[in-house]
């Protein structure tokens, strides 16, 4: 296996180093080391984090390979500095059971690019009626920590509180999506001035916030761990603020889409924009912003949502929620928070590396860059700035945004326990990564 | 640079004529209906008209409109033209002699134009032409019945008629 | 002008130039020869993507008597319904040659979509989208007041210092969005009257008074009230309780149009449920302006055809030759 010397790299906020990437692991951190056969890669100018890891992806496999699979999903995380995903459970079949996330997780070990962690659904099909099995999921080889039905909310508060006592005995997680459903209903936009301008039907706030003050209460009440995905509402700030202040085990997430955009962008009727939650006012985002800041929310999970074009290039009802993240995560975040002022760089380490890791129980991820951690570090050059195009995108599908914006910041190198997958801004191919 | 070719004097004397000719074209002012072509053909309908009716005892003449904006081949290639009212009789003008009035003759699509929109309105007996200025580079066989001045113009050119009741002042300009 | 999608993109020079074209569309269909040859040669698609007989048969209309060749399409469901796709159905009218698209969806901003898709290169009228707008219903609506209250000396007037109530159920209505923005263009005052379950969320910066009380709006006597139809399905996700309670308290029953000032118009974008939110007595009133807008309809369609099919980017012409 090829050894690496990281020369003069920014390590996160702080100082340069030099970092030698040998034998998977991070053999040594300092000053002035010496190549000794190693390969050179001049790191000035560039900031290292440890591989970024993203609790809340989608890579469709098994069932919507048109759209993504475990293998070009990896691919695109490695582009966005990412060394682990954890696999959304709504595939098809759904992720319920433990043959189909060992299955997930044979898939992402033999695609080589990143650590592939499938989430297991909370109830069996996504249907919110009865669990899922949720202890052989734990128990088996994928040995899953992370429960969600995301893409649909467990909605019925009995099945919630037996889900959060549930995985407790083995130290799981429940993520999940908060969307009260009757309050969706149809909705295609959020309740405010633009929808109601647009004729778009309302998906209001309330409709997220219920459920979040709910299951915070529910957390409360049988003292398991809850996380809320993709928080987009000042209201559920305030909410997640006060959970944290009363003691109780609740994290929470922010996608990037809800750091930049907002509904101002649907005046278009561009469907790319068509996400759920729905891009919200600015007031919102600005609170997300403040809430990732004061460390409300503990991290950045990028919700990426492939979809095939024709589900995206059509009217605004009939067009698929989601949208790609994963490639453009990083430089969302260095825009939206690190050139505000709001955030540093040791920060972005701990809300895109170090917490997501440990709200997941990955163990071999998230480890700050020091002599003996897994060799798993993002080089990434926050000087460059350009036009994102979809030449950024290494996933199956072109459903990003940010098509068209200037954006800062570019991945120049993924390690993955010691092995390059981004190598000077470029994708390794598959065959040298499995090799 | 502008020159005025006409002034209001000229133009009055100019109406004056035509309408003494359209009269003895017309062996009198029986059945004459005078309907201008919008914009500034309207007024001179109405000029024509009243000179005609003073000349012959206060016979009263119609004076008109006939927009001929839906009528014209040419509207891809233009910018929106606003329509503009059609003013006839509301006996209708079936049989009588309907003289179209029109500020400037040039290639003669205007006229081809209003000679269809008069068709859809009703059947005359006969239709005459008049108009203030006829500047030539026709592109129709069309002709006028009554000129009031024929200037020679270059195609590029631009003949304008300014008239008190659109523009406040009388007067034809070349430039 | 090359798309009308929607009522806020018209200034008030092009609403009232739209609307003085319409009265000599109109003054034409009183001629023998009802028919001009303006659009002779173009061809007018009707796209329907939902059924509407009566738009659909005003634009066809409007576009006979343009001369232009019509060819109406209506596409049963769409992608939404795993049918024809937007896109595919867009397509195949380019492969046709359609010079103008009159698109009716049922999804908010898919005429939108379409005009700026790449996919099909002619103009596009918005005949209602979903929620969104309904442009030429508002023009038609807008016209027929004017005409109501300038009579023939409508030509170049607009609307200034007219009150106009809207009742009922606002925030479904296309109807709504298109009539406040136009109105209010022309000048007018525009007051929505309804439940606070059929009022728009967050609309504190539209031009526009909200009453949830019918007779303390009709209570300064407007000019003109414009009745929406309620659909009775909307009971049944609670946006009201019974058909009795919204007769009484949002129709405008015999009490309520003997309580108008005598010059008042009631106007309806029909179809009517007469009883629920309009009595028969006010709908078969002289003030009744329903038959109007129908035949008004046609006129104002011919406007729009006809101001789509010059050059695009022009608004207004200097003098002409
Ligand atoms: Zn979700």
């Amino acid at each position: 296996m090829t050894s690496y010397l990281i020369r003069e790299a920014t390590i996160g906020a702080g100082d340069r180093a030099d970092i030698h990437v040998s034998g998977g692991v991070i053999a040594e951190v300092g000053v002035g080391l010496s190549a000794n056969g190693a390969t050179v890669i001049d790191a000035d100018g560039l900031v290292a984090l440890p591989g970024l890891v993203d609790l809340h992806t989608h890579l469709r496999q098994p069932g919507y390979e048109a759209s993504e699979t475990v293998l070009s999903g990896s691919q695109a995380a490695a582009a966005g500095g990412f060394t682990a995903v954890h696999a959304m459970a709504n595939t098809f079949p759904v992720a319920d059971s433990a043959g189909v996330v060992d299955e997930i997780y044979h898939l992402g070990r033999s695609a080589g690019y990143v650590e592939v962690r499938p989430v297991g659904a909370v109830t069996a099909g996504l249907e919110g009626t009865r669990l899922a099995e949720l202890g052989a999921m734990a128990r088996s080889e994928a040995a899953v920590r992370v429960f969600s039905d995301d893409g649909k909310c467990v909605s019925d508060p009995l099945i919630m509180r037996r889900a959060l006592e549930y995985v407790r005995g083995f130290d799981g997680v429940i993520a999940q999506h908060a969307q009260d459903p009757r309050l969706t209903e149809g909705a295609q936009a959020n309740e405010g001035a633009v929808a109601s301008e647009l004729g778009l039907t309302g998906w209001p706030s309330v409709a997220e916030e219920a459920i979040i003050a709910r299951d915070i209460l529910l957390a409360e009440h049988v003292g398991s761990r809850l996380h809320i995905c993709h928080l987009s509402t000042a209201g559920s700030v305030e909410l997640v603020r006060w959970a944290k202040k009363r003691g109780i085990r609740v994290t929470a997430e922010a996608t990037p889409h809800h750091l930049l955009l907002t509904d101002e962008n649907l005046r278009s009727y561009d469907a790319r924009f068509k996400v759920n939650p729905p891009l919200r006012t600015s007031e919102d985002v600005q609170a997300v912003r403040e809430g990732v800041a004061d460390g409300t929310i503990d991290i950045i999970a990028t919700d990426h949502a492939p979809h095939p074009i024709e589900s995206k290039d059509c009217e605004w009802a009939a067009a698929a929620f989601g949208m790609v993240g994963l490639e453009s995560a990083l430089s969302v975040v260095q825009e939206s928070l690190v050139n505000t002022g709001m955030i540093d760089w040791d920060d972005v380490a701990r809300i895109l590396s170090v917490t997501p890791a440990s709200i997941g129980r990955v163990a071999g991820q998230g480890h700050s860059l020091a002599t003996g951690a897994p060799g798993n570090i993002t080089l990434i050059d926050p000087a460059a700035a350009s036009v994102f195009t979809t030449d950024r995108l290494a996933g199956k599908s072109g459903n990003s945004p940010y098509i068209g914006l200037t954006l800062p910041g570019r991945v120049e190198w993924t390690f993955f326990r010691g092995r390059a997958t981004v190598s000077s801004g470029t994708l390794v191919p598959v065959d040298e990564v499995a090799a | 640079m502008d020159a005025v070719l006409m002034q209001a004097a000229d133009i009055d004397r100019a109406l004056t004529r035509i309408a003494f000719e359209i009269i003895e074209g017309n062996k009198g002012p029986e059945g004459l209906v005078l309907l201008g072509i919008p914009t500034r053909g309207t007024p001179l309908a109405a000029r024509i008209a009243a000179k005609i009716s003073a000349a012959s005892g206060g016979v009263p003449v119609f004076a008109g409109s006939l927009d001929i904006t839906m009528y014209r081949d040419d509207i891809a290639r233009n910018p929106l033209r606003v329509t503009r009212p059609t003013d006839v009789p509301s006996t209708g003008i079936d049989g009588t002699t309907v003289v179209l009035v029109d500020d400037v003759l040039f290639s003669g699509r205007s006229i081809r134009a209003a000679l269809d929109a008069l068709s859809d309105v009703g059947r005359p007996t006969a239709v005459r032409l008049a108009v203030l200025v006829d500047r030539g580079h026709r592109e129709f066989p069309i002709r006028a019945d009554y000129v009031g001045k024929n200037i020679p113009s270059a195609r590029q050119e631009r003949v304008s008629v300014d008239l008190a009741e659109v523009d406040g002042t009388d007067r034809v300009v070349i430039g | 002008m090359k798309h009308l999608l929607s009522t806020a993109d018209l200034t008030k020079a092009q609403a009232i130039e739209l609307l003085d074209i319409a009265e000599d569309m109109a003054e034409v269909r009183t001629r023998e020869v009802k028919k001009l040859p303006t659009l002779r040669g173009r061809t007018v698609v009707n796209l329907f993507f939902e059924d509407s007989t009566r738009t659909r048969t005003s634009f066809e209309a409007a576009a006979k008597r343009l001369s232009a060749d019509v060819i109406n399409f209506s596409a049963k469901g769409s992608s939404v319904s795993k049918g024809e796709s937007l896109k595919d159905t867009a397509q195949t009218l380019e492969a046709i040659g359609a010079d103008l698209v009159v698109v009716r969806h049922s999804a908010s901003g898919a005429p939108q979509v379409l005009a700026q898709s790449g996919w099909i290169h002619s103009g596009v009228v918005n005949a209602g989208d979903g929620t969104h707008e309904h442009p030429t219903q508002a023009l038609l609506d807008a016209f027929t007041i004017r005409r109501r209250i300038h009579g023939s000396s409508s030509r170049g007037a607009d609307l200034q210092g007219l009150t106009v109530l809207i009742v009922g159920d606002i925030v479904h209505s296309r109807v709504a969005r298109s009539n406040l923005w136009l109105l209010t263009t022309l000048g007018a005052h525009v007051t929505f009257a309804a439940p606070a379950t059929l009022v728009p969320l967050a609309i504190d910066r539209w031009p526009v008074d909200v009453v949830h009380d019918f007779d303390e709006a009709l209570a300064v006597k407007p000019d003109v009230v414009m009745m929406l139809r309620i659909q009775t399905e909307r009971m049944r996700n609670a946006f009201f309780p019974t058909e009795r309670e919204y007769a009484r308290l949002w129709g405008l029953d015999q009490d309520r149009y003997r309580g108008l000032k005598p010059e008042a118009l009631i106007m309806h974008p029909g179809p009517m449920n007469r009883g629920l939110e309009i009595s028969s007595e006010a709908a078969d009133s002289a003030q009744a302006t329903v038959l109007e807008q129908v035949a008004n309809g046609v006129s104002v369609r011919m406007a729009v055809l006809y101001a789509l099919s010059a050059l695009p980017d022009a608004d207004i012409l200097g003098r002409p030759e």
